[in-house]
């Protein structure tokens, strides 16, 4: 019988889902708290949602080391940029600068599933979505994560996206208020809690508007 | 000539046979670290024995150590790399100290400082094979963070590594509370090392339990806990079996 060895990956899922829906004047982010390894809870109470700057809020789920290697990266070069720059990246540029951040280890990923969510230089609400490997694009809303086949199909039906085939090309944000959209990113991680046994514990909603960002939670199934 | 080819198996990440620098495997490793936020600041407990595979080669070795003035480590996995973190945190510390700038590293300092460490070595494909709980007070904050040897961490209440997160947790879930006594604290790491101990292959009946605190770090001598063998289940463990899953 041939020796057993030990072999270990150099990944692991720590599960979550993250959620983000942009707005005419408005941006909402939201994620949930739980980490978990296998069917293992780690912890209950773990953010998920990084401000990157003023006025741009990723959300990433995945490989948790991976995830807070990222936000580190991301963090140290917004602090360059602003050094060489004096003033904030706007969400934009961050969305690019993530992008590449990701492709650069095309061929040792970063295990991490984004959604970048804030305001533009006109203060529209904008959000970018990701894969693991930096193909990225500009929409309305979106999800990823463990939850995201769940949740994806109901914002689709909810917020009812123009098709991205019209001409002229129609703007995805939503046209629902604030509070309505907040609404909706609560009963979406409910919903998605009852059926994905990674998703649950607490909900954390991150909102950046014209006054600034502010941040809300919301209780979750904790089985 | 090739007399005995040396076969890989499918799903091995070894690259040339040269890499036999690497860690492929542990060899002598600890079990369970359990951990938990008290009043006063963290308790934290550890067996004293060190595994040669299955068999309980070393019986006393210490697993937790402290680290500088205001942090506490223990660790699971391979001793002889706790052994190598303990040397990097050395140098850590020395060099903290000889800024002699009235500042010293705190227990989240020095959480951040392993998870890096872990997380490097994981990039390199060469992990340390540890398991870390790091906990400590500073300035009447606590903290209790762990990191595992592919540098996932966070922090809460109350952690646990390897079989602790199977045994251990639901019992701190369901009993730990804000601002435990001491006593009561004890109490509650004793009974989920105690768990540990009857399910747990590899834990030993000796243990130490730690305590940190503003004031510092104390570490008790090894001591055993009462175990009982006569509940009827153990009697006849196979009563019952046929059938079930």
């Amino acid at each position: 019988m041939p020796k057993e060895q030990a072999n270990w990956s150099p990944y692991d899922n720590n599960g979550g889902s993250c959620v983000a829906v942009a707005g005419a004047d408005y941006c909402v982010i939201a994620a949930d708290t739980r980490m978990s390894t296998g069917y293992n809870i780690l912890t209950r109470d773990y953010s998920k949602i990084c401000k990157l700057a003023d006025k741009c809020v990723m959300a990433s789920s995945g490989f948790q080391a991976d995830v807070k290697a990222l936000q580190k990266h991301l963090a140290a070069r917004h602090l360059i940029y602003q050094h060489q720059h004096n003033k904030q990246m706007s969400c934009p540029a961050m969305a690019q600068l993530l992008s590449n951040t990701l492709y650069y280890k095309r061929f040792f990923p970063y295990y991490s599933f984004n959604v970048l969510g804030g305001l533009d230089n006109e203060g529209k609400g904008c959000v970018f979505t990701y894969d693991a490997v930096g193909s990225y694009e500009k929409v309305g809303y979106s999800s990823q994560g463990s939850g995201s086949t769940l949740i994806m199909p109901f914002l689709d039906n909810q917020l009812k996206s123009p098709s991205p085939l019209l001409l002229p090309a129609r703007d995805a944000v939503t046209p629902l208020a604030e509070a309505e959209a907040i609404d909706l990113v609560k009963t979406v991680f409910a919903s998605a809690s009852e059926r994905d046994i990674y998703t649950g514990d607490k909900l954390e909603i991150v909102v950046i508007n014209a006054d600034g960002i502010r941040r809300e939670y919301m209780d979750l199934r904790k089985d | 000539m090739n007399f005995m080819a040396s076969k890989q198996p499918e799903n091995s990440l070894l690259g040339p046979e040269s890499d036999s620098q690497r860690t492929l495997y542990p060899y002598v490793t600890g079990t369970s670290v359990v951990a938990l936020k008290y009043k006063d600041g963290i308790l934290m407990a550890a067996d004293m024995g060190g595994s040669y595979g299955s068999t309980l080669r070393y019986k006393s070795v210490e697993r937790m150590k402290p680290i500088g003035k205001h942090s506490l480590l223990g660790a699971s996995g391979e001793i002889s790399d706790f052994q190598e973190i303990l040397r990097y945190l050395d140098e850590l510390i020395l060099y903290d100290n000889m800024w002699d700038d009235g500042n010293s590293l705190g227990p989240k300092e020095v959480h951040n400082y392993l998870t890096r460490v872990m997380y490097n070595r994981r990039n390199k494909f060469n992990p340390l094979w540890n398991s870390l709980v790091l906990g400590g007070v500073k300035n009447g904050q606590k903290y209790l963070g762990t990191v595992s040897m592919i540098g996932v961490n966070f922090e809460d209440n109350h952690v646990a590594t390897g079989f602790g997160n199977h045994l251990a947790r639901p019992i701190l879930r369901q009993e730990w509370h804000e601002n435990l006594s001491f006593e009561d604290g004890v109490r509650l790491l004793e009974k989920c090392m105690r768990v540990l101990l009857y399910r747990d292959r590899s834990a030993v009946n000796k243990l130490q339990i730690a305590k940190i605190t503003e004031d510092g770090v104390t570490i008790s001598q090894p001591y055993s806990l009462k175990t009982y063998w006569e509940f009827s289940a153990f009697e006849n463990p196979a009563q019952g079996a046929i059938g079930s899953w």
